[in-house]
Parts: C-alpha cells; sequence; structure tokens
C-alpha cells in the first residue's frame, strides 16, 4: 500500500557522548517518545529513525548497511543527527563504531561521510554543538563540536545547534516541527551560534524568577539561602535559553528552581568559559564573553 | 581463521567491542573492548572540586545520578563533612539514587535487552482497542519498520499474546521511566544531569506538595513494576529457561553498597540498605576499597598507570602494541570481579539479608529453581526487576520522614589540601571515585565504574575480564545472527556501545565473514 504520509529519514550517530541526549530525548513529553518513534509525529508526516543506538532492535553488519545506505542511496534526503563530539585526536583513534573494510570506522571518518552527504545536521546536545565537556581544556581527545569539525574539512551542510548538557527534547522536536512544516529554518531564526533564536534567544537571567532578588540587592551567600544565586556561580547572565519557561523533565524543574546555579550549559565555551561553576562571574570572567 | 563481525552493538550506552574466537560453534576466547576514550581524569585536573559532581555525571547520561551521588560523598570525605550532612539531604540523595533506579532498570529491560527476547511485530494484526498496540499496527501497517527492524531473526518463542502484552508494555516502560526523571526532577532540577546532589547534601529543601509529587509519581511506576516488569521477567523466563545457565561469569562479586542508612565516615561501619560486600571462592567478606588496583597492560595507557586508582595516572597510548581497550582492568585483590544487581543479590542473600532473601526465595520458587540458576542472563535480569520493586517501596518511605523546614545542606570549606573517595554503588555496580587536593584545586580524580569491572580486558597475569570469561564456553547456533552473545553481553547492562566480533575458527560466511 503506497503511503500518503510524508517521512523524513534521519539517521542519529553517538559519537564520544554520554547517551544523555538520547534519554533526554526518551523524556519527550509532547510529543511522547511513541509519537516520535512510532506516529505521524505532526499530521501527515513522521520521523524514520534509521539509525538510533540507543532504541534500535538490530546490530552489527545489517545496521552499518543502513548507515551505508543513508549516505549513498538517500544522499541529500536524510537529516543527520549528531551527538557527543568528534574525537580528532591520535587520527580518530580514540572513537570508533563498527567497521569499515576490516579497520574501526572511526568517528572521525563515519561524521565525515554522513555529514557530507546529509541534507542538513542537528548538532543535539553542547558537545556536538561546541564540543561541550569532553573538549574541556586540555581536550585529551582533540573533541570538536559538529560544525567546526565540518567546516575544517570544507563540508558545508547547514548544521543547527541544540546545545544543552543535556538538550531539552522539546528543542529538538521543535526544531523538527520547524523542518517538516516550513523547511530549514532561515539564517536570520538562528543566533550568531547556530542556535534557534526560537529557544535561545533570551537570556536566563532576564526571565529568572529570581530576578527580583537581584533588583533588589538580595543574594544568596551559600547554596540553600534564599535570594540571587550571583554570588554562588550562577550564569544566568551571559547563558541564553527558555530554561526558566519551559522547566525540564515535563515542565517539573529546572536548575535555578531547584536551587542551583544556573551553570550556562547551553553556551559555547562551556565548561571552560563558565567555570568555576560555583564561583561568581568576575570581571576578568565576563572578559570572557565580551573579548574572545 | 576466521572473522566474523557483529559491529556495533547497539542498546547499550557507550561504544564497546568484543571479539570472540568460535569453534564449531563454542566460544574459545573473547576479548572485550571499550573503543571510545574521553578522558575525565585528564580534564578534570586543576579545576574547583566543587565542579567534579557536575562535570562527572558527564561519564553517563543514563546513570548520571550515581556519579554525581559519588562525587559529592568523595567531596564530603575531602571536605571532612561526611558525617554532617543533614537527614533531608541524606533522605533527597537517596531517592534521587533510588528512582535512577528505577528508570534505569525500566530502560534495561525494556528498551535495551527486551528486543532480544519479544517480537514486536506480533502486534501487526492486532484487533483490540489499546491505543499504544494501535498505533505499533498502523506503524507496521506503513511499511515502517526502523528502529526496529532489521535485528537478529530466528528465536523469538513467546507467544503471539505474550509477544503483544510485552509490546505494550515496551510502549508503557516508555512512559514509567520518563515519570521516574520527573520525580527525581522535583528535588534536583532536571534528569539527565541533575544539578541537586553537592557537598554537604542537597540544593533544595522538602516540601509537602514535592512530596506529594513524588510519591504520586512513583506510586505509578511501583504499579508498573510489580504489574508488568517482575511477570514479564518470569515469562521471558520460562519461555528461554536454558539462560538460566547460559553466562555464568566469574562467580566472584563486589559491591560498595548503596542507600545510606548513617553516615559514620568508616565505609565498614556505615549501614546501607544494600549492603556492601565481596565474595571470592564463595565466601562473603567486608569490601575494602585499598584492595582495588587497576592493570593495564592491555589498555592503551602507559604502564606507569597500573595503581591503586587513588594514585592512579590516565595517560593515553593508543600506538601501544598488546592494548586492545580503552578500559584499564581494576581488579580485587587481584581477582576480577563481577559489579551490578546479580552482585548485590549474591551478596545480599548471602548475608542473609532478610527481605533480599523472601524476594529471591519467591521468584525462585515460581520456577522452582535452585539459587545457583542466579548466576547467570536471566540471574541478572530477575535482580534486577526485584531490586526495583523493592527501591519502589523504599523510595515512598524516604519521601515520606522528609522534614520540610529543616535543613538539607550542610557548609563546608575547600581545603588547601585533601583526599577523599566516594565508594557507592549505582545501577549497573560498584562505582568509586577518588579525589586529591592540592592548592584547593583537584590534584588527581580517578574513576573506577562498574562497566570498568565488567567488560575489562585481560589483566597483567592474562585472567580475562567478567564479560569475557562468561562469553568463553557460550554456544552459538547460527553465526549470522549470534543473538546468544548480544543476550549474554546485555544482560551485565554495560555502560558502552558494544560491537561484538566472532572469530570462527572453521566457517567461512559470506557478507559478515572476512579472513584474518
Amino acid at each position: 500500500m503506497e503511503s500518503t504520509v510524508k517521512e523524513i529519514p534521519v539517521v542519529w550517530y553517538q559519537a564520544a557522548s554520554c547517551s544523555g541526549d538520547s534519554v533526554s530525548l526518551l523524556n519527550s513529553a509532547s510529543p511522547n517518545v511513541r509519537n516520535i518513534l512510532i506516529d505521524e509525529i505532526i499530521p501527515g508526516h513522521h520521523i524514520n529513525l534509521l539509525f538510533q543506538m540507543t532504541v534500535m532492535a538490530g546490530q552489527g553488519e545489517p545496521v552499518m548497511e543502513i548507515l551505508r545506505d543513508a549516505a549513498e542511496t538517500r544522499k541529500g534526503g536524510y537529516l543527520l543527527v549528531v551527538e557527543g563530539t568528534i574525537p580528532t585526536a591520535a587520527n580518530g583513534a580514540m572513537g570508533s563504531v563498527g567497521e569499515k573494510g576490516g579497520k574501526p570506522l572511526t568517528m572521525v571518518e563515519a561524521v565525515d561521510h554522513l555529514g557530507r552527504n546529509a541534507l542538513a545536521a542537528l548538532a543535539v546536545g553542547t558537545c556536538a554543538s561546541f564540543g561541550g565537556i569532553f573538549a574541556a581544556e586540555p581536550n585529551p581527545s582533540g573533541s570538536m563540536g559538529l560544525a567546526d569539525f565540518l567546516r575544517s574539512r570544507g563540508i558545508q551542510t547547514p548544521v543547527i545547534n541544540i546545545p544543552g548538557c543535556p538538550m531539552h527534547p522539546d528543542w529538538f522536536t521543535g526544531t523538527v516541527a520547524h523542518i517538516l512544516l516550513f523547511g530549514l529554518p532561515r539564517a536570520d531564526q538562528l543566533d550568531d551560534a547556530g542556535r534557534p533564536l526560537s529557544f535561545f534567544g533570551s537570556q536566563i537571567h532576564e526571565n529568572c524568577p529570581r530576578r527580583p532578588f537581584f533588583d533588589a540587592g538580595k543574594f544568596a551567600k551559600k547554596i540553600g539561602d534564599e535570594g540571587c544565586l550571583y554570588l554562588v556561580g550562577c550564569k544566568g547572565p551571559v547563558s541564553y535559553a527558555d530554561c526558566p519557561a519551559r522547566g525540564f523533565n515535563n515542565h517539573t524543574n529546572w536548575c535555578i528552581q531547584a536551587g542551583s546555579p544556573c551553570h550556562g550549559c547551553t553556551e559555547p565555551g562551556f565548561p571552560d568559559k563558565l567555570s568555576p561553576l560555583y564561583q561568581k562571574l568576575t570581571e576578568e570572567r565576563l572578559a570572557r564573553f565580551f573579548l574572545s | 581463521m576466521q572473522k566474523i563481525a557483529i559491529d556495533p552493538m547497539s542498546r547499550v550506552e557507550g561504544h564497546l567491542k568484543i571479539e570472540t574466537v568460535v569453534d564449531q560453534g563454542v566460544v574459545k576466547e573473547a576479548s572485550v573492548s571499550g573503543t571510545m576514550f574521553r578522558g575525565f581524569e585528564i580534564f578534570l585536573k586543576g579545576r574547583d572540586p566543587w565542579d567534579a559532581q557536575r562535570l562527572v555525571q558527564r561519564v553517563c547520561g543514563v546513570c548520571p545520578a550515581i556519579h554525581g551521588v559519588a562525587a559529592a560523598q568523595n567531596l564530603d570525605a575531602a571536605f571532612g563533612v561526611t558525617n554532617l550532612v543533614p537527614h533531608n539531604g541524606r533522605h533527597i540523595r537517596n531517592l534521587i539514587l533510588a528512582t535512577n533506579y528505577l528508570q534505569s532498570h525500566i530502560l534495561h529491560f525494556y528498551v535495551l535487552a527486551a528486543l532480544d527476547f519479544v517480537d514486536l511485530t506480533a502486534a501487526a494484526d492486532y484487533t483490540g482497542d489499546d491505543a499504544d498496540l494501535k498505533a505499533v499496527r498502523q506503524f507496521l501497517d506503513r511499511g515502517a519498520a526502523a528502529p526496529f527492524l532489521p535485528r537478529y531473526e530466528g528465536d523469538y518463542r513467546l507467544t503471539r499474546e505474550q509477544n503483544v502484552r510485552l509490546a505494550r508494555h515496551y510502549v508503557q516502560a516508555l512512559r514509567m521511566r520518563a515519570l521516574a526523571h520527573e520525580a527525581i526532577a522535583l528535588f534536583a532540577g532536571k534528569m539527565p544531569h541533575d544539578v541537586g546532589v553537592v557537598p554537604g547534601g542537597v540544593t533544595a529543601g522538602p516540601t509537602a506538595d514535592k512530596m506529594l509529587a513524588y510519591v504520586t509519581k512513583i506510586r505509578a511506576v511501583r504499579e508498573f513494576i510489580e504489574n508488568a516488569y517482575l511477570p514479564d521477567v518470569l515469562t521471558v523466563a520460562r519461555a528461554y529457561p536454558e539462560y538460566a545457565e547460559i553466562g555464568k561469569g566469574v562467580e566472584n562479586y563486589l559491591a560498595w553498597g548503596a542507600f545510606d542508612e548513617d553516615l559514620h565516615v568508616d565505609l565498614a561501619v556505615r549501614q546501607r540498605y544494600f549492603p556492601g560486600g565481596v565474595i571470592l571462592d564463595g565466601k562473603l567478606s567486608p569490601a575494602d576499597p585499598h584492595k582495588v588496583f587497576e592493570y593495564v597492560k592491555h589498555s592503551w595507557y602507559t604502564e606507569e598507570c597500573a595503581r591503586a586508582p587513588a594514585q592512579g595516572e590516565t595517560a593515553p597510548a593508543p600506538e601501544k602494541p598488546e592494548a586492545y581497550s580503552w578500559l584499564k582492568s581494576p581488579r580485587y585483590a587481584g581477582t576480577a570481579c563481577e559489579v551490578g544487581p546479580l552482585a548485590r543479590t549474591m551478596i545480599a542473600y548471602t548475608a542473609g539479608n532478610r527481605e533480599c532473601r523472601t524476594e529471591v526465595n519467591a521468584l525462585l520458587s515460581e520456577l522452582k529453581a535452585k539459587p545457583e540458576a542466579l548466576k547467570s542472563v536471566l540471574g541478572r535480569h530477575a535482580a534486577r526487576a526485584i531490586e526495583a520493586k523493592r527501591l519502589g517501596k523504599m523510595a515512598t518511605d524516604w519521601a515520606l520522614v522528609l522534614k520540610p523546614g529543616e535543613p538539607f545542606c550542610a557548609q563546608s570549606q575547600v581545603p588547601e589540601k585533601g583526599a577523599g573517595f566516594g565508594c557507592v554503588d549505582g545501577p549497573r555496580g560498584a562505582l568509586g571515585h577518588w579525589i586529591e587536593i592540592e592548592n584547593k584545586k583537584i590534584a588527581r580524580y580517578q574513576l573506577v565504574v562498574p562497566t570498568t569491572w565488567n567488560s575489562s580486558p585481560k589483566d597483567d597475569r592474562g585472567l580475562p575480564g567478567p564479560m569475557e570469561q562468561a562469553l568463553i564456553g557460550a554456544k552459538v547456533k547460527d553465526a549470522k545472527n549470534p543473538v546468544e552473545l548480544a543476550r549474554i553481553v546485555r544482560s551485565y547492562d554495560p555502560c558502552l556501545a558494544c560491537s561484538v566480533h566472532l572469530l570462527d575458527a572453521r566457517r567461512n560466511l559470506t557478507g559478515v565473514a572476512r579472513i584474518v
């Protein structure tokens, strides 16, 4: 039977990751995971999740064929999702998935091939977006974010960054819905860091429920105190995401509401630029954001 | 000799590879390799110790909570506040950890392991009115199959009704594990990678409405565990009875224990709801973190890295000739030990823990099996399900003893110089963190994680790791569909994506085979 439902093939490749963004995807509430995996994600459209290491039934050679098939027979017709960094040290020896021609297929080779042939790529999580924690100084694995990696190899496939450690599942499903309904986001719908403005356009500090404390000069001196968390290290003033309005885990809670300073996990340069995480932004630390 | 590759192995966390030498359908040799290096120990050096409990959670997105707790206990010790963590702090840490056990165990059985036993396509001709099953049928009608096909074929034994029931539970399990994460987020901000656990306690105290929301969410998860998860494990056990003998492994077990019932600074004295211990050659004794030593002969690290974790080094050597893994080989008193739900169950059962014995004996009598059957693929699944049942109850109890308005975090100072360790069991087993502080900065941070115990390569004496030993002797019926090996490997719930390589001593198979 010919299907009337338009499908979008998706290849979700985990490079050097903790799988946290895959798990966050499983936490998606609306749409829920069933909707994403099985149903039409929006009427008339469904995702054909060809490859996803955490949930797919298959393994071994048959799933490596899926990867080859996607890059060759669906050239320019699939969305590549990359989770994790691309570890480039030691010629890519620090990360491989599967084999090619009897040798480990390094993440470097796989992401190059899949990225080169994709319609567009979504970098999910801060590692894939900007390098994140695995690229923290001294970056022993030579980890790179997806866009930097592709550009360094002259690959111009559009990349949309959906950072967060982990990403909020709504940021992913919302971006996919945008692509299905309206096509790829235009340049003016992304910020300088390649993030959709609809999710990453507002500053945490400006929308923080503890902002009135800041304005009134009432500051927490230690974890657990009432007041603005600026002095215990909050990075809300230099971080952009809609966490205050959205909340994580089906809108249950988020960092500052749980008494923790924001660590700026959606920002390029996380964690180094934002560290120490529990010490206040000094002038010298703030300068990192404006001088680089 | 011939090499057959099953590469990569899906439905595990991270990246791992396994090679076995098979002769006449029986595994003769096995080697397990971690294929990913990220270098936590290296990039933690020089940082503010407080940052450790946030950064180390990124070791694993499936079980971050345990790294947060181990790191916080490590820092508690280094900061000298172990016994000052307030009542609320201790209990909230316990319930964050317990709730992540629930989500991890449910995730493991249904999302990661079940597809090796359950045929979801049995829902193709479903005619009932269950919304989830109708959705599965429509999905299959559409001709769609990814990500549920392709798969290994040939050994799906459940009846149509059983397959349909487990297919329904598979979809429900997705919701239940997300609900468990919501319950954690109430106290810890978000999951994965919580922000709630800090040195001295937690970042926020309890309120009556949070306690209510928590126990309500956990009630639904508990109902699922008791009415679906445990019965489904029994269904699989009855249909695949030989897996009560397959995958026995090393029969030495190690657990640090989990869920502090007091705050004694001496780990040997501290009481934990899941008791720690070590079983070597059938004899139970208290577990001593000082008896852990890591070997690196077969790991891509310089020889200087072979040490006790408290003095451990991590210096990569990707060209090292005899190495085949990014994992080191931790050994307890020189011996390879299995860690995880089965290890904890064996230790508690041997110690005479009443609750553990009651649950385990009930399950064994249901299956008309002897305790020896626990040491197997099915035993690991059963141990996990029993833990989930017990922790569902305890998590509720711990939530209801919280005291709104009372302290939840002890103040602490980062010392100029100090050291500590945090040894505690996560869903996948014994986890140890070791820290050394100099000039108020991290001078050394070492982790020995559960999967490193289970998936470790051979040590300097050539003794294979626990998973390697479990694979040796396994029978493989069809080298093209070596589902037997996948079932053994997944029963450990490895926190690494695996690629399994079969070296077949005799047959030359087309497609997946090649000569090495």
